[in-house]
């Protein structure tokens, strides 16, 4: 790992989105506008709005970062600035560390107008902080950025890589509690649900909501959506090839 | 360290695999330091991958390939090779500059040297006047020049170019190879220079003729043309071809008139 190069990395994909402002926008906003028009739906249940509005606080940033990520590794890999970049003195670390730290920063941004914006103005009733919120979110784009990294490696088109977000993140919405509670499901798809990372995304968000405190059961679903999210990384790391056929 | 008296590259049964095809077939050959080598062939005869086997891209490469002293490729060698890809591996939503600017820091240049390293890479490719727009709405020429300056960065000892004036206009096309020159000739750099475009040969030191993966001839465009009793390296080139395929045994008489063909540039 070189510092140097990390940083230049991430101050580069900052500045890629730089000239990119409708896709910022995009990436900010449309996280807000879904949580109002949620708040509206569920106008008449709030203990609902207050479960699944925590569910969606912890999705977002998982589903945007996957596919800003997987998008932007993939034109990487088709452009040939990766196989450059790979025949320069960069590290596969270097790399990977800089997007992570680049949209880790939106994700930041996002997850703090998110939940601000849940929090404030909506009404989501929190019993524990609004820390803790912000950073299972930031978690959850962490694992979003490793995941669309790693799934990039098997998209050789824009068109499949997009189509790997309901491939890979749309079971794993459906699982995840976000509908029916986990324990509630047959028990095969609580079994499913139960090692699928989104589910451990989604229950941190609910830890924070439900109680006070730091509990150990918020400790172990930070816990795997970190330890997910360095995996997936690896492997993404892996399908960084110098040399190809 | 520059390797002033071996060669720059040095190549023994080097043979490439795709698959199960052999692309570049026991080839073996030297490429001097602080000349213009100019490798050359039709399109598919393997130009791109002896490129890549240099830089330390292409996999399953086999045989020996010496570059600067080193086994091509290793990881010493990646700030002292420069290597420009067919076609420009730039962000194209970045500007000439910010492209530049990452890729020096990449390189390990010092912060702050960084923009004057830059500023001459793209005074190099007389490109200082798009410095600050974005390559994606730059020409193909253009972007292809931002391509080129960035493996100028650093003053690498050596340039490795994939068809570097592919689709430019005569004037362009003039002012880059003087710039080769210049930097062979001021900076003792080592370049190789791919093109399907005959006539480029002539103005390369060495040339390397390539042909369905395998080497017609490494010599220089004057030996080559009085070898072949050819006035240009293009009917040096064509009887070679001709020579190669009646076998070794085999001899074209001189004066055979050359097929007519028209070797354009790829758009």
């Amino acid at each position: 790992m070189n510092t140097t190069r990390t940083l230049a990395t991430a101050r580069r994909v900052l500045r890629q989105l730089g000239h990119d402002p409708r896709t910022i926008a995009l990436m900010l906003v449309v996280p807000c506008v879904l949580l109002t028009l949620l708040k509206y739906v569920f106008d008449d249940a709030l203990r609902t709005f207050d479960s699944a509005g925590a569910a969606l606080l912890g999705i977002f940033p998982l589903v945007t970062m996957f596919l800003v990520t997987s998008i932007a590794t993939l034109r990487e890999r088709t452009s040939g600035t990766l196989e450059r970049l790979l025949s320069m003195p960069l590290g596969k670390a270097d790399l990977l560390a800089g997007y992570a730290l680049a949209f880790g920063a939106v994700a930041v941004v996002q997850a703090a107008l998110a939940t601000g914006l849940t929090v404030l103005a909506l009404g989501l009733d929190v019993s524990g902080s609004s820390w803790l919120l912000l950073l299972v979110a930031l978690a959850d784009a962490f694992l979003g950025i490793a995941l669309g990294l790693f799934v990039s490696a098997f998209a050789a088109s824009e068109f499949q890589a997009v189509q790997f977000m309901p491939a890979v993140l749309l079971p794993q919405i459906l699982l995840c509690g976000l509908f029916v509670p986990r324990g509630a499901m047959q028990p095969a798809l609580t079994g499913l649900s139960d090692v699928l990372p989104m589910s451990y995304a989604v229950d941190g968000m609910s830890e924070v909501v439900h109680h006070a405190g730091v509990t150990g059961d918020f400790v172990r679903d930070l816990a795997v959506v970190a330890g997910c999210a360095l995996l997936a990384l690896a492997l993404g790391a892996a399908t960084l090839r110098r040399r190809t056929a | 360290m520059m390797n002033k008296h071996g060669p720059a590259i040095e190549a023994t049964a080097l043979s490439v695999r795709r698959g199960s095809r052999t692309v570049l077939d026991d080839l073996r050959f030297a490429v001097p330091p602080g000349r213009i080598t100019g490798l050359l062939g039709p399109s598919g005869c393997g130009k791109s991958t002896l490129m890549r086997a240099i830089v330390g891209s292409q996999a399953r490469v086999a045989g020996t390939l010496d570059v600067l002293g080193r086994p091509a490729g290793h990881r010493d060698l990646r700030a002292r090779v420069g290597y420009v890809t067919q076609a420009p591996s730039v962000y194209t939503d970045l500007t000439a500059r910010q492209n530049l600017d990452y890729y020096a820091a990449v390189l390990g240049i010092p912060r702050r040297e960084r923009a004057t390293h830059v500023q001459e890479a793209l005074h190099d490719v007389d490109l200082t006047g798009h410095a600050d727009a974005l390559a994606g709405n730059l020409s193909g020429g253009q972007r292809g020049r931002v391509s080129l300056a960035v493996a100028l960065l650093g003053a690498p000892e050596l340039l490795v170019l994939d068809e570097p004036t592919v689709g430019l206009d005569p004037v362009l096309r003039r002012d880059l190879w003087q710039l080769f020159h210049r930097l062979a000739a001021d900076r003792g750099t080592t370049l190789l220079v791919s093109s399907h475009v005959m006539d480029e040969a002539e103005r390369c030191h060495r040339l390397l003729l390539l042909r369905e993966g395998r080497l017609l001839a490494d010599d220089t465009p004057e030996a080559l043309r009085e070898r072949t009793g050819a006035t240009t390296v293009e009917d040096a080139f064509l009887h070679l071809v001709d020579e190669a395929d009646r076998g070794a045994a085999a001899h074209a008489p001189a004066g055979s008139p050359a097929p007519p063909t028209v070797r354009k540039a790829a758009s």
